[in-house]
């Protein structure tokens, strides 16, 4: 009887001084990354300036450094300074499965938030307002939706863009000859060889890729109001809301200091794009007091 | 770890009917590559095997230019290149006028590359057959082409039946690669589903299990035709 007294006092004792917030009421992600000793970032190949793999063969870009800001948190949070953080490269077929076998903890990418998909993760606070566009040749002539009236225009399998693309097309009845490609490298093929008059995107993908492109004043954005809302934000696992509170706290230190202005304009003027007024309040809103 | 299974997203509208337009693109697809392949594939056997040095190396070059490149790479190159090397405004009614371009270009690029994988098949049967028969025939009187129509095709062809039944599964599977160049076949309609309505597990199975029995269907319509063909006194599997 005293022996095991003495002994559960020992163990009491052990709870008490085991440092990290009680290893025993961490649980998901939290848990898993104190008993692993790593935290998992996955990220896209090739989605500059979101999440692409740079010139010294890392993962870098907006999502990125926003995704290494929650790990520092984490780190802080469990008091393991020496946590590493890995890399895994995602597609957007393998992404739910890993994220939810727990191969990956995170996906910074440059993913929609939306309910559907809400049945199966979870999302961190939106980081960025995006919507389709459409990317079109300069000799086309197309300046509106209703321009695409009867083109062969491309947009990406399972893509959000897909989905809003084909709903406005039906309504408006437009008559639209869809080329379904399988990633913006193809499109960008079949618009270059005018094998298609226009290609819809999200607006950063738009820009970046005229941008990029070989020869930028022969291809336009079409300006105007976007097609869609599409916010995008940080894939977490489903009901893990100790994880996804760090995370939050995280994003909403960066938005309510204002680093945020400075991340943003690092990596998005890379495209030409600054901040407007709508993702100003967009970041207000979500700096949640302390 | 925490996978919320949602089998019910198959079933449910459009995604259902997305399945099923996949999979009649995907049996179309196959077949009528299938029958290009087969009598493409025949003629370039049979040229293989041809006294003629310039006719065999062509038909050599062929099966090697074919054989030889990732299928992956044949789409690309029908789909993205071909129209560029045409003239300009052939390229343009190829990328523009075209009706349905992704299917057509699809049983292009299966049907080219299924045709050198059918006349290696082919040619395999031809050469199975002893010299001496075809020797023989010709020093019976018979012409070169009497030779190929009543002695090394009738037996050859029947030597290449469990080889080319391989080759009949293996269309269907490799139809899936058309999705590269965006024809929404039966794999890229369960990824486009699975982006959706992000339950990409529930559609890969459905994929696979569809495949699987289109496989089997095919395997067992194979197995008839072997039986058929079979050829007294060669080796093979014994009738039950």
């Amino acid at each position: 009887m005293v022996w095991r007294l003495a002994l559960s006092a020992a163990f009491l004792a052990t709870l008490a001084f085991a440092g990290p917030a009680s290893a025993d009421d961490l649980y998901g992600t939290l848990k898993k990354v104190n008993d692993s000793g790593k935290i998992v970032i996955g990220h896209n190949a090739d989605s500059p300036p979101f999440s692409y793999i740079g010139a010294n063969g890392k993962p870098e870009g907006y999502t990125i450094d926003l995704c290494h800001r929650v790990a520092e948190d984490v780190k802080k949070e469990l008091k393991r300074p020496d946590l590493k953080i890995e890399y895994v490269s995602l597609t957007p077929v393998n992404r739910i499965p890993l994220l939810v076998n727990g191969t990956v903890d995170m996906v910074c990418a440059t993913t929609t938030n939306n309910f559907t998909r809400q049945r199966q993760v979870d999302y961190l606070s939106t980081m960025y307002i995006s919507g389709a566009r459409i990317i079109t040749r300069a000799d086309t002539g197309i300046k509106s939706l209703a321009d695409l009236k009867g083109r062969p225009v491309t947009v990406n399998q399972g893509s959000s863009n897909e989905q809003i693309m084909k709903a406005l097309d039906e309504q408006q009845k437009l008559g639209i000859r869809f080329i379904n490609t399988k990633d913006n490298p193809q499109a960008w093929a079949s618009l270059e060889s005018s094998r298609s008059d226009a290609h819809v995107t999200d607006e950063p993908t738009a820009y970046g890729l005229v941008v990029a492109s070989k020869q930028p004043d022969k291809y336009l954005v079409v300006p105007g109001p976007r097609l869609s809302f599409d916010p995008f934000a940080i894939v977490v696992r489903r009901d893990d809301s100790a994880f996804r509170l760090v995370g939050n706290k995280a994003l909403a230190d960066l938005y309510r200091s204002g680093e945020i202005d400075k991340i943003y304009e690092k990596w998005l003027s890379t495209i030409g794009m600054s901040m407007d007024p709508e993702t100003k309040t967009l970041f207000k809103v979500q700096a949640l007091p302390e | 770890m925490r996978y919320s299974w949602k089998w019910s997203a198959v079933l449910t509208d459009p995604y259902f009917d997305w399945i099923i337009s996949g999979l009649e693109l995907t049996l179309l697809l196959s077949l009528i590559s299938w029958a290009i392949a087969l009598v493409l594939g025949c003629l370039i056997g049979i040229a293989r095997t041809a006294e003629t040095k310039w006719i065999r190396s062509l038909a050599a070059a062929y099966v090697e230019c074919f054989r030889n490149v990732p299928l992956l790479v044949i789409f690309f190159l029908w789909y993205f290149v071909a129209p560029e090397i045409l003239p300009r405004n052939a390229g343009l009614w190829v990328k523009r006028d075209l009706p349905f371009p992704e299917f057509w270009t699809s049983v292009v690029a299966l049907s080219t590359y299924t045709a050198a994988m059918v006349a290696e098949q082919v040619r395999a049967g031809i050469e199975a057959i002893p010299r001496g028969q075809a020797n023989a025939a010709l020093a019976s009187g018979l012409t070169r082409w009497q030779v190929y129509r009543y002695i090394l095709l009738p037996v050859g062809l029947r030597i290449a039946v469990p080889a080319l039944g391989n080759e009949f599964i293996n269309i269907f599977k490799n139809s899936s690669l058309a999705l590269s160049i965006g024809l929404l076949e039966l794999t890229s309609r369960t990824r486009q589903i699975s982006e959706y309505t992000y339950q990409p597990l529930e559609m890969f199975i459905t994929a696979s299990a569809v495949y699987f029995v289109i496989a089997m269907l095919t395997t067992a319509i194979m197995m008839a035709i072997e039986r058929r063909s079979r050829l007294p006194g060669m080796i093979t599997r014994a009738t039950r």
